[in-house]
């Protein structure tokens, strides 16, 4: 079965023309004026991760539609007894849901439940694969910011290899012709990396990443999925951590993006995360207009 | 003669003649039109068309059709005991028929594993429902833990033609040494699953490009190569001792083996037609039909493997026919188990991928799925049609296109990717001791 219309599992297969209009449409979305596009429908958030920020912003962008949430956590469920993530999909869908929200440990998740139940999937991070509306919300806020990603160099600092983020953030601004660098060690940026997409190139130092860019995005070191990978955390805040000095090297007028949560002492200072270059509560912000158009579309609302 | 106590098919009395193929026997160096008289469960006469005198009584005509040794598939996963959710003894060797398999090795990783003679026994017993030969490999260590190894000397005797711990490793040194050196004194192959474990923690596909981008941990090559290396090495060092590499997919492992052979070690493997179809490319949407171990590997890899299958580097074709329930496959990619079946594809992909396109002669080919597997086990009596070997025949179409259609496989498990596919090269007749097990 192809995915129901509306569905939205990840940036790579999305086209830049989709996007344009998914962000075009985000601009006009406001939750603190309430459009009754979902009035009635029910939007299902199937969490099978811990999630602070995704939830958050699905739930509140679907009541600013006028839509009904039901959120399903794996810890509380019949997920925990054992049930299958189809069995659950097709729970879910027999209940009555007109939209699943699916944030899952297991990369590729949504597009098996999306292969099997005939309601728009839209993926809120799956795995180590991808995170399209956090794409999509960066994105936004980066359009806000700099007009246009015309001429832009977007630097991407962290563990890119467990990153979800960072490989849809890769894909969406690689359509639009972002020149992306990718920056790390090698055990969290493997030179593979640049076979991702068109533009995107790896340097091992900070200086050449940051040297002349329009933002850059930190990533966390995200130890639940090291799988026995041993980082030196010392040595990768030597080397890497964000710090006031050295975003002197990046362009004046940049902005430092984080898609969260961010740990404070590690990938950045106190100091850059409260500075007057950071980004990063503006992002989560437009998360909740973001996710509104993508729930829309998802109900070819999108109009 | 002792693999002949271990056919599980009644004998046939009777007598049955084979008329007008071309035989291809790669052992006995015979490509030509020849007819072949079986009589009593043995071949009786090879001879030009028409010289046999006497008569016989059946006839099967092969005009067109190609006459060789019965297939020898070295390995394949029956799932008995224990998990007949999957498959039976009754249902793959079935589907191994109609493979045109006359002999297969079935894989200790059951529930629980076959670790004893008394196992051996059990698997050889007539009420497992087998229309072909079913060779027991054994456990190479009790349970497969890798631990202590098992009594290879009851379970020779017992009937099992090899040791292994497939789906696992022998991981660490001193075992797989130990095991190496007592199958040597038994001339007993260790069979051995080459992945380094501990490299593999989490991975469910080829490390690459592809694994990156869809956010899968990915086995790198060396998992594999390290083992293998390792293992050729002791080969080397020790007297005697018999190494058959399973389901080889790295050029760097290959590099490993050739070594060995050219230093004259007594080492074999076998590579999957999986791996020589496709590669890590392949996989779409997280169909976990594509998802095995070892995984599919990258073009080179693969360019690898088909140079070895045509300049006769390869000892064999085996298929790693490892059947699943669709509840055990259809979930999340990282979480379906490995494996694919493969029983009723893998003629048809050799001829189609490595003969038609790749060039490769249908003598080889047959070679590797005859002479070439019987070699590296031991199956005396079996490989070859000369007089006086055991009456296994496949007869097949070389040309015959059809459409593989998993659902109606007579696995009792329908996981492959090779679904619809168009495939040249068809199985007509299989027949085991001289009776016929399969028409088709």
């Amino acid at each position: 079965m192809n995915p129901a219309r509306g569905s939205l599992l990840g940036i790579e297969h999305l086209e830049a023309a989709e996007i344009l209009r998914l962000l075009k449409f985000a601009r006009r979305m406001n939750p603190d004026k309430p459009r009754p596009l979902l009035k009635g429908k029910r939007v299902l958030l199937l969490f099978y991760e811990a999630s602070t920020r995704t939830r958050s912003s699905f739930e509140i962008a679907a009541k600013s539609l006028g839509a009904h949430t039901v959120l399903i956590q794996a810890m509380g469920s019949s997920i925990e007894k054992g049930e299958s993530l189809l069995d659950t999909g097709y729970t879910v869908r027999a209940v009555g849901a007109d939209i699943i929200v699916i944030r899952h440990p297991n990369a590729g998740a949504p597009y098996i439940m999306a292969q099997h139940v005939d309601v728009p999937i839209i993926n809120a991070g799956d795995g180590l694969h991808e995170h399209p509306s956090q794409a999509l919300l960066d994105a936004y806020t980066v359009l806000r910011n700099k007009k246009t990603f015309k001429g832009l160099q977007i630097s991407i600092v962290g563990d890119i290899f467990h990153s979800r983020v960072a490989r849809s953030a890769c894909h969406l601004l690689s359509k639009f012709g972002v020149k992306i660098i990718l920056c790390g060690p090698a055990e969290l940026v493997p030179d593979i990396a640049t076979t991702l997409a068109p533009g995107v190139r790896v340097t091992r130092h900070i200086e050449d990443a940051l040297r002349g860019t329009d933002v850059v995005m930190l990533l966390r070191v995200q130890k639940e999925r090291l799988s026995g990978l041993k980082i030196d955390l010392p040595e990768y805040i030597a080397r890497y951590q964000m710090t006031a000095g050295r975003l002197k090297m990046a362009k004046k007028d940049a902005i430092v993006m984080h898609p969260g949560p961010i740990i404070r002492g590690l990938e950045l200072t106190s100091e850059v995360a409260d500075g007057a270059q950071a980004r990063i509560l503006e992002e989560v912000r437009n998360g909740v207009p973001t996710r509104m158009a993508i729930l829309a579309r998802a109900m070819g609302k999108m109009r | 003669m002792k693999n002949s106590r271990r056919d599980v098919t009644s004998r046939s009395t009777s007598s049955l003649l084979i008329k007008g193929g071309q035989l291809i026997d790669p052992a006995a160096r015979i490509d030509a039109a020849m007819d072949v008289l079986l009589k009593d469960g043995r071949v009786a006469e090879v001879a030009a068309p028409n010289k046999i005198k006497g008569s016989a009584d059946e006839k099967f005509d092969a005009r067109g059709l190609i006459v060789a040794p019965g297939f020898i598939d070295l390995h394949v996963h029956l799932r008995e005991p224990g998990q007949t959710h999957k498959e039976t003894i009754a249902t793959g060797t079935a589907a191994a028929a109609a493979g045109g398999f006359t002999s297969v090795c079935t894989m200790p990783n059951t529930v629980p594993v076959v670790d004893s003679a008394e196992w051996i026994e059990w698997l050889r017993q007539p009420e497992r429902g087998a229309v072909i030969n079913v060779f027991a490999i054994a456990a190479a260590t009790r349970a497969s833990k890798g631990v202590t190894l098992t009594d290879f000397r009851a379970l020779h005797s017992a009937g099992a033609i090899a040791v292994t711990d497939d789906g696992k490793p022998i991981l660490d040194d001193g075992i797989m040494r130990e095991a190496l050196v007592l199958g040597g004194e038994l001339n007993f192959p260790v069979v051995q699953h080459a992945e380094d474990t501990r490299m593999t923690e989490n991975c469910s596909m080829h490390a690459g490009a592809r694994s990156f981008r869809l956010g899968l941990r990915g086995m790198t090559a060396a998992a594999e190569a390290s083992i293998v290396e390792r293992d050729v090495q002791l080969a080397m060092q020790i007297p005697n001792a018999r190494l058959h590499v399973a389901h080889l997919s790295t050029a760097d492992a290959l590099k490993s083996v050739r070594r060995g052979k050219r230093a004259k070690a007594r080492v074999t493997f076998e590579v999957t037609p999986h791996h020589f179809t496709l590669t890590d490319e392949d996989m779409r949407d997280y169909d976990s039909n594509y998802k095995m171990n070892p995984p599919l590997r990258s073009v080179s890899d693969r360019e690898a493997i088909l140079a070895a299958l045509a300049d006769g580097t390869v000892d064999a074709i085996a298929t790693d026919h490892a059947p699943h329930a669709a509840h055990e496959k259809e979930m999340e990619f990282e979480r379906a188990a490995f494996g694919i079946t493969g029983l009723e594809t893998a003629l048809a992909l050799a001829i189609t991928r490595l003969h038609r396109e790749k060039r490769i002669s249908l003598t080889r080919i047959v070679e590797l799925f005859t002479a070439g597997p019987a070699r590296c086990l031991d199956f005396r009596g079996r490989g070859s049609l000369v007089r006086g070997s055991v009456a296994d025949v496949t007869v097949f179409d070389p040309k015959k296109k059809w459409a593989f259609a998993a659902a109606k496989s007579l696995s009792k498990s329908k996981n492959t990717p090779f679904d619809g596919w168009q495939l040249t090269g068809k199985v007509v007749a299989t027949i085991v001791g001289g009776k016929m097990v399969y028409s088709g």
